[in-house]
């Protein structure tokens, strides 16, 4: 339980996450359980001063925020449930560019400036402006002469919107509402004392 | 470092055996191990990042970082790929190897695999072969593979399965809606249902309590620890005899061998990077298909110029896996009911005797599948982006179902590991290199496979189906197999029935290596009764002092 809401929001979670282990245990704090928390905190700390900053982005500038937000959108738009974006798609790949997908920067940068280059040949705005239509419209190009980048944002946002909320995406768990399946409830952790000696 | 009797490389299915059977006979072993040990604690239900998807990394090793392979796919080009890359075909790394995240299926294979040339004749193109020992000298170290790991399930329905002597310790888990939907539909088609052997506490074993049935189980480590490997089992047990000493992230360089070329030990990187030697009378070399292949070509010698066992350059060779292949079927029902691990339920009907075919496949309804696993995987012609495809998901998830199975592959000298003369690892060893194909009578195999999954699908009420067809490019992945290929002819083969390199006494390779064909299952308990096997061989040799120098 105590894991879990720290994923899905981190500095409060995190904050929480201290105070239970704190109250959970006296003096038998084992080591594993100390670096967690102390990991915890820390990023707790960190999210919190990111906020502070002037962009909200990692990685991306306002201007990729709002490109990418947009082009999320279409791949799994808003419907009775939210949209990639609201779910936290860019959150998810902004920070997964600052870890796992460090490779994929180049391709970012060039694919929303590319997409906001297009957007404003075709129809005289940047693609966050224009129409769903019209966005529809341009992400089809990107599937067709801009292969290789509209591959990477399909990837990212499923996994984003699909994958665990623990990333930034998928937020409130909402693409497992949205399929009826229960967000985990934690069975196993709950009777699993890691005080008492003799057990993992 | 102080002398011990044996030194084991890798802490999977394999080696994890070896070290229990060794130590517990009184003798001192050093259990290296390149990854960590994780335990149940260290459980992260991250759809993202664990063993099966492994888009942002792998859970269990290795890391993407200093541990590349290069392999030349089938149209000749060569690239460099990432463990957490499908083309690297990775197993994990880290003690237990494997079976820390398996799904945990433990076949016994059939009394044909180990005899697939008596059975089908010589295959232009494959190396198809017999294995030296047969069915029945495994039965014994299959029994005792069942018992100290602990495996439940009931294979009493399948009358094609080879003589057991004992039944499985614990009773099959209760069945989940697919489960319940499949069975009819296979006992009306006249096949042979039953319940898959699993790796997997369904009561309270070893200490251990059961399953809890949840969402998260191929790929994952269990929670619960409810999930049975080598590292809650054997591996305990080993350290539990004051004999054995596990090394965790320490990574081997190579074999020694003296000026007579005998083994005196393997020099391995310990987990601050420094160079270490591990003197041993004898080496056991259990780190999976591809790895244990690069270490004997990378242990080069005045004795041994193309590396350990590979006089007659066949070591890395027979390279193969599992070719999965079966079918989709989407229901007018929900016949998802979020009861993990999914698999259940399993028919062998296939596995030989199909007309015009040299083997087959075990089929059985798929893993329990996460939301991302389905994204790529809807009806063909779904739209991959946009409103329809976040309807196809809502409409398609609950009520969809997969057969499928490991296609028993046709091995080929061809498709084979060799060390890459230019890429190193971060501790400058030359990395595998992959290449080779399938040979075209598994795809055609695979195909057949797929027609029977989706008859079955149908039968049981899908309204629509689409096969899953065989992929091509060289195998291996996690079922990877038959790079020192066991035998009685030293030209021939790499090891012989004990799993010792044919012309270097003291230096055994124990894991998947060793299979000269791999059977129409999961191999892991295989690997395990083989361990088995060849520990009790590596013991009479001890006792009768072979071994010691």
């Amino acid at each position: 339980m105590v894991w879990l809401s720290f994923h899905r929001s981190e500095p409060r979670g995190g904050v929480r996450l201290t105070r239970a282990s704190a109250s959970n245990r006296s003096r038998t704090v084992d080591r594993r359980r100390f670096l967690q928390t102390g990991a915890a905190a820390v990023a707790a700390i960190s999210a919190t001063s990111c906020s502070r900053s002037r962009t909200k982005w990692r990685f991306l500038t306002d201007q990729d925020g709002r490109t990418l937000a947009a082009l999320c959108d279409q791949i799994v738009p808003p419907d009775d449930y939210p949209g990639a974006a609201e779910a936290g798609a860019v959150e998810y790949i902004d920070r997964q560019l600052m870890r796992h997908y460090r490779r994929h920067r180049a391709a970012y940068r060039r694919g929303l400036a590319d997409t906001d280059r297009l957007s404003l040949s075709r129809f005289g705005h940047p693609f966050a402006e224009l129409s769903a239509i019209q966005q529809i419209e341009v992400v089809h190009n990107l599937e067709r002469e801009r292969r290789a980048f509209f591959e990477l944002v399909l990837n990212h946002t499923m996994q984003s919107f699909y994958g665990t909320p623990r990333h930034g995406g998928n937020r409130d768990a909402v693409s497992w509402r949205m399929l009826g399946i229960p967000d985990p409830p934690v069975r196993g952790r709950a009777n699993y004392d890691l005080t008492k000696p003799g057990r993992p | 470092m102080k002398k011990v009797n044996a030194v084991i490389v890798g802490a999977g299915a394999g080696g994890g055996v070896v070290a229990k059977e060794l130590t517990e006979a009184g003798l001192s072993v050093v259990l290296l191990e390149r990854g960590k040990w994780y335990t149940a604690n260290d459980c992260r239900k991250d759809d993202l990042r664990n063993q099966r998807t492994t888009v942002l990394g792998n859970a269990f090793g290795p890391p993407d970082e200093g541990n590349p392979r290069v392999v030349v796919g089938v149209d000749g080009r060569e690239f460099v790929a990432l463990p957490s890359e499908g083309a690297y075909s990775n197993n994990a790394a880290c003690v237990g190897g494997g079976t820390l995240s398996w799904g945990a299926q433990a076949w016994r294979y059939m009394a044909q695999d180990f005899r697939m040339r008596s059975t089908y004749g010589a295959l232009a193109g494959s190396t198809l072969e017999d294995w030296p020992i047969a069915y029945d000298d495994l039965e014994p170290s299959y029994e005792k593979a069942e018992w100290e790991i602990g495996v439940s399930g009931d294979d009493s329905g399948n009358p094609f399965k080879a003589l057991r002597r004992r039944a499985l310790p614990m009773p099959p888990l209760p069945p989940n809606r697919e489960y319940e939907v499949m069975l009819p539909a296979a006992k009306r088609l006249g096949l042979h249902p039953f319940d898959i052997p699993m790796a997997r506490n369904s009561v309270p074993y070893n200490g251990r309590g059961p399953c809890m049935r949840c969402r998260w189980c191929v790929g994952f480590a269990c929670e619960v620890d409810a999930k049975n490997g080598t590292h809650n089992t054997v591996i305990p047990r080993a350290l539990a005899t004051g004999n054995c000493e596990l090394r965790t992230g320490c990574m081997t360089k190579e074999v020694l061998t003296d000026e007579r070329g005998r083994a005196t030990g393997v020099a391995y990187f310990d987990e601050h990077d420094r160079l270490q030697t591990q003197p041993a009378d004898f080496v056991v070399v259990s780190c999976a298909a591809i790895e244990s292949a690069r270490l004997l070509l990378n242990s080069k010698s005045r004795l041994h110029p193309r590396g350990i066992g590979n006089r007659y350059d066949i070591v890395g060779r027979n390279l193969q896996g599992h070719t999965y292949t079966g079918a989709a079927g989407v229901f007018d029902l929900d016949v998802y009911d979020d009861i993990g691990p999914g698999a259940g339920l399993a028919i062998s009907d296939f596995n030989h005797g199909n007309p015009g075919l040299k083997g087959g496949a075990m089929l059985a309804n798929e893993f329990i599948r996460l939301p991302i696993h389905v994204v790529g995987g809807l009806p063909p012609g779904t739209p991959r982006w946009g409103a329809a495809h976040k309807q196809a998901m809502r409409d398609y998830y609950k009520r969809t179902i997969i057969v499928m199975g490991p296609t028993q592959e046709m091995p080929m000298a061809e498709s084979r590991v060799q060390v890459d003369a230019k890429v190193r690892d971060r501790w400058d060893l030359p990395v595998a290199r992959l290449s080779g194909d399938r040979h075209p009578h598994t795809l055609e195999i695979g195909r057949a496979m797929c027609e029977k999954a989706a008859l079955w699908l149908k039968e049981a009420g899908a309204v629509r189906t689409w096969p899953l067809p065989p992929g091509r490019g060289v195998s291996g992945g996690q079922h990877q197999a038959g790079t020192s290929r066991m035998g009685d002819d030293p030209k021939a083969s790499v090891v012989n029935r004990h799993c010792q390199i044919h012309d270097l006494d003291n230096v055994f390779v124990v894991d998947g290596s060793v299979h000269v064909t791999n059977g129409g299952f999961n191999p892991a308990l295989t690997i395990m009764a083989v361990s088995y096997y060849a520990s009790a061989g590596i013991l009479r040799m001890w006792r009768g002092t072979g071994l010691r120098s």
